[in-house]
Formats: C-alpha cells, sequence, structure tokens
C-alpha cells in the first residue's frame, strides 16, 4: 500500500469545511457550470476562496501573518515525506536480501528493464547496469552502476515512481531487497544470495561515480 | 521515422538501442494511430469528389458550415460554443509529440513557426510529463511546506489564492530542446528543434511570501519542490532562487493552469530549466543540502569530455531561433520577407539580437520587439529582401549579462557531443535557390 494512496482521503475530510466542498461524501468529477443569479440572469461570480486558517486568525502584516494557511501536523507531513538524502535522511525502516531482490526483480521489473537488467530501448527503459569506465568514452553508457552518484537516489526514486505500471506501489522491504538486487548485479554490494541491506547498511554504499559530478564551472556571461 | 529518432534519441540518452527487436511494430501507438488516421483521410479524400466532406474540426474548433456570403444571412448565433470560445475551424497548429517509446513519459513541441508576438498559446505550450497528466480536483488539493522552518505550514488552494499575488511573464524551456541536433541536422521544423520553449503569463503567489510565512532557519540552502503526478517529480532548488523570484503559480494566460500545465499549482522559476518547474506541487521541503533526486543526478546534468557531469546548470543560457524562415518551408518566390525569431535568456533581458543571411560571415542588428522583458521571450523582427540566391540564415542573442550565444561549434569544442542537455547554440537555417528552407549545421 502506496503512502500517497491514503492522503486523498484525508485532504477530503481536511477540506470539508472549504467554500466549494461537496456537502456529500461523493468525490466531485467536474466543476458546476457558475450559479445564475436570479433577478438578471447574471452568472455569479466564484465566491472569494475560503483560507483553512481558523476563524480569526491573527493578521499582522509587518510579520507576515496573513491569517491564512494552516499548521501542517507532523502526521500530514509524514503522510507524503517520502525523499531520501544522500547522507541516508529518510530511508525508512526494514530490510532486504539480494535473494528476495532477485524475486521481485523478476515479478515486477523485468518486463521492462530486461532479463539482464540491460534495459529495453522499445520500452524506453534504461539499462541498469554495466558502463562502468566508459563515461569519458565516445559511447558512455550511463546506467545507475556507471553515472548514479549516489545510492540514496535509487531507493528514492524505485519507491516514489516505480514500476511503472504501478508507481509507488513497493514497500520500504521490497525497495531494501531491489536495491540489493540491482546493487548487487553492479557490483557495488556483495551478490550474496543473504546479503542484506537496511537504513544502515544503505547510508554507507559509495557509488563508482560519487565523485563525477562538478559544479557548472562558468562565471556568469562566460559562454563556455 | 520514428523508429530511427528513437533509436537516436537512446544513443544520445546513453541506452544501448543498438539491439533490435521484433516486438517494435505497434510500440509507437500515438504515432501509428496518426498514421492510420492520415492514411485514411487521404484515401477517403481521393475517393470523393467533394474530398472535405471527411474532414473534422482540428482539435480546438468547432465546425461550423462555411456560409457562400455572410453578408446575406445571419452567422450563428452568441454562446453557441457554451460560452467557451474556440479557434477558428481553419487554424490547424497543434504541438508534435515527439516519438518516444513510452507515452507515459512523452514530450510535445511548441509549433514556433506558427506564432505572433510572445505569447505561446496556453493549448499549444510544450509538454513533459515523466508520468502522464494527472487528474485533480483542486477542492482536495494541498501544499505542505515543511523541514528547516519554524513553523510547517498546510495551505489550500483557498488559502493561496487569498495571499497576495503577481503575475509576471516568463518563457520555460525544456532543457533538452534541441537534443537531436548535437551531432548532426537531424529534425526538420523548428518546432522539432526548438519547440520545447514557450511563453506564459503566469499568476501566483510569491514563493518568498510563503517561506516567510513559515520562517526559514539558519542555515536552510535548498528547497525540494515535490509534484503528485505518478512520478512524483522531485527537484531541489537553491533558497536564494526560491526567496528570489520563485512564483507558486495557479494560473496562466488569465485563467487556471491547463492541466497539462500542473493544475491546481506549480513551481514557476523564472529562467531556469523546465523541469525544475514542479507540476502538480504538493510539497516543498527546506534543507541544509541538495536532495540529489534522479532528475537532477541521472539525467538533466551534463556529461563532459572527461568523463564528468556538469551538475546543477540550472540558469538557460541565451538563445535565439529565426521562426520564419524556418526548417521545411518552401519561400515561393524571391522578394521581401520579414525575417523574425524569438530569443530569451534565463538569466535576464535580451539587449540585442543579430541576424545573418550569410552563414556568420557578416551581421545585421534586428529590430526587438517590446516589451523586453526578463527571462521571457522576446520577438525580433529584419526586414530581408531575397534575391533567390544560396544563404544561410543564423540570429544571435545577446543579454544583459554580455552573454552572447555561441556557435555550435564553440559548444561541441567544450562540451563534446555527449552532454545532451543545453544546447544554445545558433540555429542555421539553409535558404536554397529554389526557396527551400532547410535545418544545417554551418
Amino acid at each position: 500500500m502506496s503512502m500517497r494512496n491514503f492522503v486523498l482521503p484525508i485532504f477530503c475530510v481536511a477540506s470539508g469545511g472549504m467554500a466549494f466542498a461537496q456537502t456529500d461524501s461523493a468525490a466531485r468529477t467536474v466543476a458546476d457550470l457558475p450559479a445564475e443569479i436570479e433577478e438578471t440572469g447574471e452568472r455569479a461570480p466564484s465566491p472569494p476562496p475560503l483560507s483553512s486558517a481558523d476563524d480569526g486568525a491573527p493578521v499582522d502584516l509587518a510579520t507576515n501573518q496573513y491569517g491564512i494557511g494552516s499548521p501542517a501536523s507532523e502526521e500530514q507531513i509524514a503522510q507524503i515525506d517520502i525523499d531520501v538524502m544522500p547522507d541516508g535522511r529518510g530511508l525508512p525502516e526494514g530490510r532486504g536480501t539480494y535473494a528476495e531482490g532477485e524475486t521481485l526483480y523478476a515479478d515486477r521489473c523485468l518486463a521492462c528493464h530486461g532479463e539482464n537488467l540491460e534495459g529495453v530501448a522499445e520500452l524506453g527503459a534504461p539499462k541498469l547496469v554495466g558502463g562502468r569506465d566508459s563515461l569519458a568514452s565516445d559511447q558512455p553508457v550511463k546506467t545507475v552502476e556507471s553515472y548514479w552518484p549516489y545510492a540514496s537516489t535509487l531507493f528514492d526514486y524505485v519507491h516514489r515512481a516505480m514500476p511503472m505500471d504501478s508507481p509507488g506501489s513497493l514497500t520500504p522491504d521490497e525497495v531494501y531487497a531491489l536495491s540489493a538486487y540491482i546493487l548487487g548485479q553492479s557490483g557495488i554490494t556483495s551478490d550474496d544470495a543473504d546479503a542484506v541491506l537496511n537504513a544502515e547498511s544503505f547510508a554507507q554504499v559509495t557509488m563508482p561515480n560519487a565523485d563525477g559530478f562538478v559544479e557548472d564551472p562558468r562565471g556568469r556571461g562566460q559562454t563556455e | 521515422m520514428a523508429e530511427r529518432l528513437v533509436a537516436l534519441e537512446d544513443q544520445i540518452l546513453g541506452g544501448d538501442a543498438d539491439e533490435d527487436c521484433d516486438c517494435k511494430d505497434g510500440m509507437f501507438n500515438g504515432l501509428s494511430r496518426r498514421h492510420v488516421l492520415a492514411a485514411g483521410f487521404a484515401v477517403a479524400g481521393g475517393a470523393m469528389t467533394t474530398g472535405r466532406a471527411m474532414a473534422e474540426a482540428p482539435p480546438g474548433a468547432i465546425e461550423y458550415p462555411v456560409q457562400p456570403d455572410p453578408t446575406k444571412e445571419q452567422g450563428r448565433t452568441i454562446l453557441d460554443d457554451g460560452g467557451y470560445g474556440s479557434r477558428s475551424q481553419f487554424e490547424n497548429e497543434v504541438r508534435w509529440r515527439y516519438p518516444t517509446a513510452s507515452l507515459d513519459s512523452s514530450w510535445s513541441m511548441t509549433p514556433l513557426a506558427a506564432g505572433f508576438g510572445i505569447i505561446t498559446p496556453s493549448g499549444l505550450h510544450f509538454e513533459r510529463h515523466h508520468g502522464g497528466i494527472p487528474t485533480i480536483d483542486p477542492e482536495t488539493h494541498e501544499l505542505i511546506l515543511h523541514g528547516m522552518v519554524d513553523q510547517p505550514l498546510r495551505f489550500t488552494m483557498g488559502d493561496l489564492k487569498r495571499l497576495p499575488s503577481v503575475s509576471r511573464l516568463h518563457f520555460i524551456e525544456c532543457s533538452g530542446n534541441g537534443l537531436t541536433e548535437w551531432v548532426q541536422p537531424t529534425l526538420k521544423t523548428v518546432q522539432g528543434t526548438h519547440g520545447l520553449t514557450s511563453t506564459s503569463e503566469w499568476t501566483g503567489v510569491r514563493l518568498s511570501t510563503v517561506l516567510d510565512m513559515a520562517g526559514i532557519q539558519d542555515g536552510a540552502a535548498w528547497i525540494l519542490a515535490e509534484g503528485a503526478d505518478a512520478a512524483v517529480m522531485t527537484r531541489s532548488v537553491p533558497i536564494d532562487k526560491a526567496m528570489d523570484d520563485a512564483i507558486l503559480a495557479y494560473a496562466q494566460n488569465g485563467e487556471a493552469l491547463r492541466p497539462e500545465q500542473g493544475y491546481p499549482l506549480r513551481l514557476l522559476l523564472p529562467g531556469y530549466e523546465g523541469n525544475t518547474h514542479i507540476k502538480w506541487l504538493r510539497r516543498l521541503e527546506v534543507s541544509d543540502r541538495p536532495f540529489m533526486t534522479r532528475e537532477e543526478t541521472s539525467k538533466y546534468t551534463d556529461l563532459m569530455p572527461d568523463g564528468n557531469a556538469r551538475q546543477f546548470s540550472l540558469e538557460m543560457d541565451a538563445k535565439s531561433v529565426i521562426t520564419f524562415p524556418s526548417g521545411a518551408m518552401k519561400l515561393p518566390r524571391p522578394g521581401f520577407y520579414e525575417i523574425t525569431g524569438l530569443a530569451w535568456s534565463g538569466r535576464g533581458a535580451i539587449t540585442k539580437v543579430e541576424v545573418s543571411a550569410d552563414g556568420g560571415a557578416t551581421w545585421q542588428e534586428a529590430a526587438l520587439e517590446g516589451p523586453v522583458l526578463p527571462k521571457c521571450h522576446t520577438r525580433f523582427r529584419l526586414p530581408w529582401t531575397w534575391k533567390g540566391e544560396e544563404a544561410v540564415l543564423q540570429s544571435r542573442a545577446m543579454d544583459d549579462t554580455g552573454y552572447t550565444q555561441p556557435t555550435l561549434a564553440k559548444l561541441v569544442e567544450v562540451r563534446g557531443l555527449k552532454s545532451v542537455y543545453h544546447l544554445n547554440a545558433i540555429q542555421s537555417w539553409h535558404i536554397a535557390p529554389d526557396g527551400e528552407v532547410t535545418n544545417v549545421h554551418a
């Protein structure tokens, strides 16, 4: 169950007090036409949008208080805060093994990324492994193994957006397992069947191209 | 054509398209369907005496009977269109989808050759989606701002529309604009070579307003923007940019954003590469360092010849292109033509555009049509008499930082041929003695 799947109903509840909210529980599918003003037949303008702030929230423009917007609770943030950073911040609890990843890969990833993680160009699915030491050549091969500077990006992206046919559906355990398999196939982590990745070991992974990215060196107004 | 382009794109993007596969047929759904339709129309048209009877009004238009003499009968009645107008049935410009293998992750391009002035009609604004176009009810959409702030905040669309607002004209350009053109002239039209740039008037709340409301903490340096699409698209933005001119935009060209432009809310980062203008914006997280998302590491980075890659080249360099005459047109006869095109810079305002008709040997200053706005398309024009001789038309833009648009040779000298993104070289259009206009490297 993706985290995103239960965000929507909660928002619906939260917006129950809003100006345009439907009184019935069914989600609307389109907007109604503006109402007609009886006396003249004109179309009514949209009512001024309501703020989610409490009635009488203080207004003080000098201190950026508009009496508009609401505090976001930790629970509300946690529901959608799914990013993972290079230092391991954001990695969820969980664990997965290379062997579990291999099974999952066959089930959820292979159809697009190929039996040997080689990618299927016709489906727009990129190659995941190989290409190390090719980046300075005439035929650079950019893969997770050869190009991606941080393992955190692999976890973050697979968790948020893969697989294409059911994005965001993989559990943290599944993403750890798939990462263990992809990084194991890349020779970056162990390819022993019982090799484990979890939050702690994941943050220790160093990618081959970790030092391969530079800031754009050009000064202001400088062509190249 | 589609297969060849996909193979080329794959080579450019660093994948492996060499292996062939008999599963190719039927992969290019959008394209093949269109080809089939086009072929069907051609056959039907040829078989009938009134071929046009088979025609459909172009997208965005309604077909009405054409009156033999509109001065001799009443025209169609008011509000026949339901109260929201459509374009003429005789206008047919459409976005063109680059034939990527996936329909979910694809891009469509603005027909720049047909444009006037500097505004792109909302329905022709280029698109780039990584997980399709979500359908979102604005009543249920919220933006959460958290991370290194004193008070995490939650905004409904109602909240955002109640806050102080700004309206600004800005271009958005995908940094992949022109990626097919590094090695050799590949696409034939200006829509294909440059159509990933568009300009709109955007309205919304300055990002600095909501950041001030939340209170940024010491040490904050980056902010993550995240979309509510299937890609849950994420990019890191320097906090200085966020505080400078970034906009939480809910409107485009005087009405709500189009769904494919991020309805109900998108981030607008004037002058920054298109991918950072996160659509369907749902979350902002303030941090002390960049998040190193997929789109700012494995994509949208420029691989240099030494094997290192430039990262966070966020400001789009000054660029220009002649939109008339441009590729795949044919000048009917020698005579007067107004050369016109667009120039833009992600760093500021265009100060000068020069045009050459001899492949860059000599240059003439073009007139800039006002308003000339920072980080916005600027229209240039130059009267030109074509004598029926071979010519190579080029334009080069300068901006107010002193930057001059480079030649392709100059770019390639430094970046090589594998950097994919951020191609802003001078474009050349060859005019043959018969008037044929083609995309060339000159």
